[in-house]
């Protein structure tokens, strides 16, 4: 396996201290995902990568496993949201301090994750934000920049703290949101984005946000019709307004240690 | 009076039906309480026949006394869409989180053969 997961390695960064697992949810990616573990590996030594095959029927757990990951095969689709729980469920399973996720598709840029990380320090889940900063050499128009504009706008108010892109998925999660997620994460459309914040800040939790640059696709294009974004502004405001109405009974555990399995199995 | 007896007849095998799913271990026992309710209540309406079922509907509002069995029917039918759904989502997460964790135990059964493996092979 890749690099043994020492109990305190850096990741690469001064300021978080802690086992980082970076999860790569994965759909039928076997073109990019070998790049993006690779990748992901080089630019962060102490990390451990899992990919989470999301009921892939192609090679992707095959590419992933050669690129030195770790592979969680998911039975059948469950989605961004499913696979996420289940990494989010292996991290809490064997004591990481943090999880990070990075798309295969090679849209997150892996040094651009110790920035999350030193995020951590004063939050619990720090988004890499598309527009922010450094980040603005993303462009969308349309419907889908109006519903991103609504969205960033509500979730900024509910999260008290400024927000711009909160359909981004290059995301860290500490050590208290670690088992929220692991139990409640959505799965639902979008829920991996809009509602778990939500669920995060109801549950206490603090989020921030750092500015990222998001690279074009290793493989596959973007979808940019105008349909499928008037359903995308829909879906989005639907899946919001869902997130804010529902009633969410948790909370975190103040920063303490959290049951683990100890001895992981063979790492 | 043969509508009256074809409606009894219709009753009686209902409610035979869910008993009889019921004796097969068919149906669990909260669905079971809920059936076995229900067909006894169509059973009663139907023996309740043409008089009493006009007395009845003009007491609760009703002028024409089939449009009460059709409002009774849509409500009960829409409750069990509404709880069918809502059984469907708890099951559909179960299975969810059943698939995440069966995931993550197969990647540890892998690893503790692999690990078997290397140990067997130095000797």
């Amino acid at each position: 396996m890749s690099s043994n997961s020492s109990t305190s390695g850096s990741a690469g960064d001064d300021s978080f201290r802690g086992r980082v697992l970076i999860v790569v949810p994965a759909w039928n990616e076997e073109a990019a995902v070998g790049g993006t573990v690779r990748e992901i590996l080089s630019a962060l030594p102490s990390a451990d990568v899992l990919v989470v095959s999301d009921g892939s029927t192609d090679d992707t757990a095959r590419a992933a496993k050669l690129a030195g990951a770790r592979v969680l095969e998911l039975p059948y689709n469950l989605g961004v949201g499913g696979a996420m729980r289940a990494g989010f469920r292996y991290a809490v399973r064997y004591g990481y301090d943090a999880a990070v996720q990075v798309d295969a598709d090679g849209q997150h840029d892996p040094s651009e994750v110790p920035a999350l990380l030193a995020g951590l320090g004063t939050a619990d889940v720090v988004i890499g934000a598309r527009f922010a900063g450094n980040g603005s050499n993303y462009q969308v128009r349309g419907p889908r920049k109006w519903a991103m504009t609504v969205l960033a706008k509500a979730l900024s108010k509910v999260a008290r703290t400024k927000l711009t892109d909160t359909t981004s998925g290059f995301k860290a999660t500490g050590r208290r949101a670690l088992p929220l997620f692991a139990e409640y994460y959505p799965v639902e459309y979008l829920g991996d984005t809009i509602e778990s914040l939500v669920i995060a800040v109801r549950a206490g939790c603090v989020i921030r946000q750092v500015p990222a640059n998001m690279r074009p696709r290793r493989a596959g294009t973007p979808s940019h019709s105008p349909i499928k974004a008037a359903v995308y502004l829909f879906r989005a405001g639907f899946a919001l307004l869902l997130a804010l109405i529902r009633k969410w009974d948790v909370s975190v555990k103040p920063r303490a240690e959290a049951d683990v399995v100890e001895g992981s199995v063979a790492l | 009076m043969t509508a009256y007896i074809i409606g009894i007849i219709g009753s009686l095998i209902v409610l035979g039906l869910i008993v009889e799913l019921l004796r097969r271990r068919q149906l669990t026992e909260k669905y079971a309480v809920l059936w076995l309710v229900i067909g006894v209540i169509i059973l009663a309406l139907t023996c309740l026949g043409q008089t009493g079922l006009t007395v009845l509907s003009r007491a609760v509002g009703f002028t024409v006394p089939s449009n009460l069995l059709f409002f009774l029917a849509i409500l009960f039918l829409l409750g069990v869409t509404l709880h069918l759904s809502w059984e469907l989502s708890r099951v559909e997460d179960e299975t969810r989180k059943l698939a995440e964790d069966l995931a993550i135990l197969r990647l540890e059964v892998e690893d503790l053969r692999e690990q078997k493996q290397r140990e067997r092979q130095p000797e």
